[in-house]
C-alpha cells in the first residue's frame, strides 16, 4: 500500500539498524511518547533488532490510559441515566472504571454509542432533540481539534442538547513532568508524530532546551521509528540535544493553524489528573467559560472521587518507564485483556496490551 | 409484490392465524417452493444413508442488508460452509426467523430472494423452519437460525487430531472482506468504499480438495467472527503445537489493508463468510495450491504459513521487516482505535 510499504521496507529497516548500531557505544533510555509508537516498536519486533544499548522506555501518550478513574465513572454516571446518549471512541469502552467499564455499563443498558468522530455525536444531538447527548472527548492533541470543532458547530446551530465531557491531555508538560523528576533515566525523547501534526515544533524547543535532552518527533512506522532512534542516538552520542524532526513528510513547523485556532477558541489548559501518575500543572484541556454550556461537568456536575480506593495496577510505574509491563506482578494472571486491572491493558496505544499481545509465550 | 397486503411486520404475522399464513404461502413457500414445505407438516420426513454432519449458526447482523449481500445470504452460506468444511456435501437446512415488528416488507422480501438465491446456487433444500416476531425494540429487525445436514464424503479424514509439525496453512483468499464491508455501513463508522462482503458458498471447492487429495488435506474451517487468527489459535489450543505464519505471505487487497489501518484493526482478525483456512500434509501443498488457485474465487490463495513443534500452543507472526512476534487472540468485541 502506498505510503506504507515504503516505510515498512525490509532492506531500508536493516540498514537503519545497522547504523544504529555503528553509532551506539554505550547505554540509552529513550523514551518513545506515544502508545502507537510502543505499538509500532512491538508488533513489528522492533525491540529485539535494536542494539542491547538502546533500551526503549514506554511513555504516557495513551490517553486512555491516563484517563482519571473518576471521570470514566461520570460517563458510566450519565450513560445509565435515561435522557443521556453517551458517546465516545471504541478504546474508551473496555476500561474499567472504579466498579465497572462502559462496555459492562452498555449491557446494563447504558445507551453508549461507538464514533469515530465526535461530528457525528452532534448529528445524533440534532436528531434526537429530547435526549441529552454527551461526548467522552480523550485523547491528546490529536484528537482535540475535531472535538473543539463539535463544539462550534453545535454552538452554531444553536444545539443546547450536546456536551463535551473532556479529558483531553497534552504532551509538552507530560515531557516536562518526566524530565523535572529527580529519579528519571530518560537520555532522550521520541515525540509524538501525529501530536505534532497538529501542533507543529514550537512547543519542544523550550524543553530541549531547558532539560538539554534530544526530543525527535517521529512518525510509527518500523522505517520512522528506527530512523527517529538513530537520530536520538546520533545527538547523544555527540553529547548534542536538539529538536529534529524525523516525520517531515506529516509533521510541519508550525503545525496545522486552523486545528490549533479550534482548540484555542474552545478549550483552556488547566492542571489535570493523570491515571496513574498524578497531578501535572497545566496538562489538561478543559472548556473555556463562552463554552460553559456544553461542558458536560457544567451541565451535570463534577465527578465524585472515590477517596481511598487503591489500584492494584501499577500503570504509572510503567508509563514512568520504571518498570516493563511483564514485570508487573499481575501481568498476565490476575491482569489480561479481558480481566483487566488498569486502562493499559486494554487500550490499543497501551503498553501492556502490546506486550501481552505480541510477546506472550 | 407478493407482499401487497402489508408494508411491515405486525405482531399479528407470528400469531398462527390467517396473517401468519399469508406470510408463508405468498412469501417463504412460494420462493422455496418443494414437497417438504407444501406439505406442511410438522416435521420433514428424509431418508438418509451413511456418515452425516449436522451443524447449527443464528445471524444476527446489522445491517441487515450490506454491500454484497443480506442476512440471508449468510443465513445460508453459513450453515453450508460449516458443512462443507467438515467435509459433507449439504443437502436439507431449516430455517427460523424471529421478526422484529415494523420490519418493512420490502426489506423482508429481498431478503427472502437472496435465500432462495443462495438455496439454488449451492443445491441445498429448506424443508422445516418456524416464524416468530417481537414487539419493536425487542429485535433488531430480524435474526435468522439455519440448521443443515449434509453426507459426509466418503474421502474426507478431516480432524484437528491428524494435524503434524511440517503440515502446511492455506488460505483461500484475502482476508477481512465481509467486516470491512459491514463495518463501512454503522452508524457513527461510515466510510466510502467500493468493498463488498465475500459472502458465498465454499462446498464445491471443499469436496473437490477431498476428492482429489484425500487424507492430505487434514483440517478445514470457515474463519468467520474472530478472523483467521481465532482459527490459527483454536488449532493451535487444541493440538498442543505452533504455528509460524509470514506476514509478506498474507494475500491482502489493498482496499481491505487501507480500511484497516485507518480503523486500527488487524485483517487477521475481521470476520470473513466466504474464505477457509485449509491445513494440508506438505507433500500437497503445491498441488493444493494450485487447485485452489484455479478455483473462481482462489486466484490469491496463498500458503501463509505452516505447523512447528516450536512455541506449542503459540502462533509466531514474521514480520515484513523481519522482525517476530506473537499472533494475539481476539478478546472480544472488534473497537475502532482512537488516533
Amino acid at each position: 500500500m502506498k505510503y506504507l510499504d515504503e516505510f515498512r521496507d525490509s532492506v531500508l529497516v536493516h540498514k537503519l539498524l545497522r547504523k544504529i548500531r555503528s553509532t551506539v557505544t554505550q547505554p540509552w533510555h529513550i523514551m518513545e511518547v506515544c502508545g502507537g509508537q510502543t505499538h509500532g516498536l512491538v508488533r513489528h519486533g522492533i525491540l529485539d533488532m535494536l542494539p542491547e544499548q538502546i533500551r526503549m522506555i514506554h511513555g504516557p501518550g495513551c490517553p486512555v490510559c491516563v484517563t482519571p478513574v473518576a471521570l470514566i465513572d461520570k460517563a458510566i454516571d450519565l450513560s445509565m441515566r435515561n435522557n443521556v446518549i453517551l458517546c465516545s471512541y471504541g478504546d474508551m469502552l473496555r476500561v474499567p472504571g472504579s466498579s465497572i467499564s462502559l462496555q459492562q455499563a452498555r449491557a446494563r443498558g447504558g445507551d453508549i454509542r461507538i464514533l469515530y468522530t465526535p461530528l457525528e455525536a452532534v448529528t445524533i444531538a440534532r436528531n434526537n432533540p429530547s435526549k441529552e447527548v454527551v461526548f467522552f472527548a480523550v485523547g491528546f492533541e490529536t484528537t482535540a481539534p475535531a472535538n473543539a470543532l463539535s463544539v462550534l458547530q453545535a454552538h452554531k446551530a444553536g444545539l443546547r442538547n450536546y456536551s463535551v465531557l473532556s479529558a483531553h491531555v497534552l504532551v509538552p508538560p507530560a515531557i516536562e513532568a518526566i524530565m523535572s523528576d529527580p529519579g528519571t533515566i530518560v537520555n532522550g525523547f521520541l515525540a509524538a508524530g501525529h501530536v505534532c501534526t497538529v501542533m507543529g515544533l514550537s512547543e519542544y524547543e523550550p524543553l530541549v532546551e531547558q532539560w538539554k535532552v534530544p526530543i525527535v518527533v517521529t512518525g510509527f512506522e518500523p522505517v520512522d521509528l528506527l530512523e527517529g532512534i538513530w537520530m536520538v542516538v546520533s545527538q547523544l552520542e555527540n553529547g548534542e540535544y536538539r529538536l529534529e524532526n524525523q516525520y517531515r513528510r506529516v509533521v510541519s513547523k508550525n503545525g496545522n493553524r486552523v486545528a490549533i485556532e479550534w482548540i484555542r477558541q474552545v478549550f483552556e489548559h488547566r492542571t489535570r489528573e493523570w491515571r496513574g501518575i498524578g497531578e501535572i500543572p497545566l496538562s489538561g484541556l478543559f472548556l473555556r467559560e463562552k463554552f460553559k454550556h456544553y461542558d458536560a461537568l457544567q451541565k451535570f456536575g463534577e465527578p465524585e472521587i472515590q477517596a481511598g480506593k487503591q489500584e492494584d495496577c501499577r500503570s504509572g510505574d510503567i508509563m514512568k518507564g520504571k518498570i516493563k509491563p511483564p514485570d508487573c506482578p499481575h501481568f498476565g494472571n490476575k491482569c489480561t485483556p479481558v480481566f483487566p486491572l488498569g486502562a493499559p491493558m486494554v487500550s490499543s496505544e497501551g503498553a501492556c496490551a502490546a506486550y501481552y499481545q505480541y510477546r506472550q509465550k | 409484490m407478493p407482499f401487497r397486503d402489508f408494508d411491515s411486520i405486525t405482531l399479528g404475522h407470528g400469531g398462527g392465524g390467517k396473517l401468519t399464513q399469508t406470510l408463508l404461502e405468498n412469501g417463504v413457500f412460494s420462493l422455496l417452493n418443494n414437497d417438504w414445505l407444501t406439505g406442511q407438516d410438522d416435521a420433514a420426513n428424509l431418508v438418509l444413508d451413511g456418515k452425516y454432519a449436522f451443524s447449527t449458526d443464528t445471524f444476527v447482523v446489522s445491517p441487515v442488508i450490506f454491500p454484497g449481500g443480506t442476512i440471508g445470504d449468510l443465513a445460508v452460506n453459513g450453515t453450508v460452509n460449516d458443512l462443507a468444511v467438515s467435509g459433507a456435501k449439504p443437502e436439507y437446512l431449516s430455517l427460523s426467523f424471529i421478526l422484529e415488528e415494523g420490519l418493512q416488507g420490502a426489506e423482508f422480501w429481498e431478503i427472502l430472494l437472496s435465500i432462495r438465491n443462495a438455496c439454488s446456487e449451492t443445491g441445498v433444500k429448506v424443508v422445516t423452519g418456524d416464524t416468530k416476531v417481537v414487539e419493536k425494540g425487542k429485535g433488531d429487525k430480524i435474526f435468522i437460525n439455519t440448521t443443515g445436514i449434509g453426507k459426509i464424503h466418503s474421502s474426507a479424514k478431516l480432524g484437528m487430531k491428524n494435524i503434524r509439525p511440517g503440515d502446511k496453512i492455506l488460505l483461500s483468499g484475502p482476508p477481512a472482506r465481509h467486516g470491512i464491508a459491514i463495518m463501512s455501513k454503522r452508524q457513527g463508522l461510515e466510510f466510502e468504499t467500493t468493498l463488498t462482503s465475500d459472502t458465498r458458498p465454499l462446498h464445491l471447492i471443499c469436496m473437490q480438495l477431498i476428492e482429489q487429495f484425500e487424507s492430505g488435506i487434514r483440517f478445514m474451517r470457515d474463519p468467520t467472527r474472530g478472523g483467521v487468527a481465532t482459527v490459527l489459535h483454536d488449532i493451535v489450543r487444541h493440538t498442543n503445537l505452533g504455528i509460524e505464519i509470514r506476514e509478506n505471505s498474507l494475500p491482502l487487497e489493498n482496499e481491505v489493508a487501507g480500511a484497516c489501518e485507518m480503523l486500527g484493526f488487524d485483517p487477521l482478525f475481521v470476520a470473513n463468510e466466504g474464505l477457509f483456512v485449509c491445513v494440508v500434509s506438505p507433500e500437497i501443498s503445491d498441488a493444493c495450491l494450485h487447485t485452489l488457485q484455479t478455483w473462481k474465487h482462489g486466484a490469491q490463495a496463498a500458503v501463509i504459513g505452516n505447523v512447528v513443534n516450536e512455541h506449542p500452543g503459540g502462533v509466531l507472526m514474521h514480520s515484513k521487516i523481519g522482525g517476530k512476534r506473537m499472533l494475539p487472540q481476539a478478546s472480544g468485541e472488534l473497537l475502532p482505535r482512537i488516533c
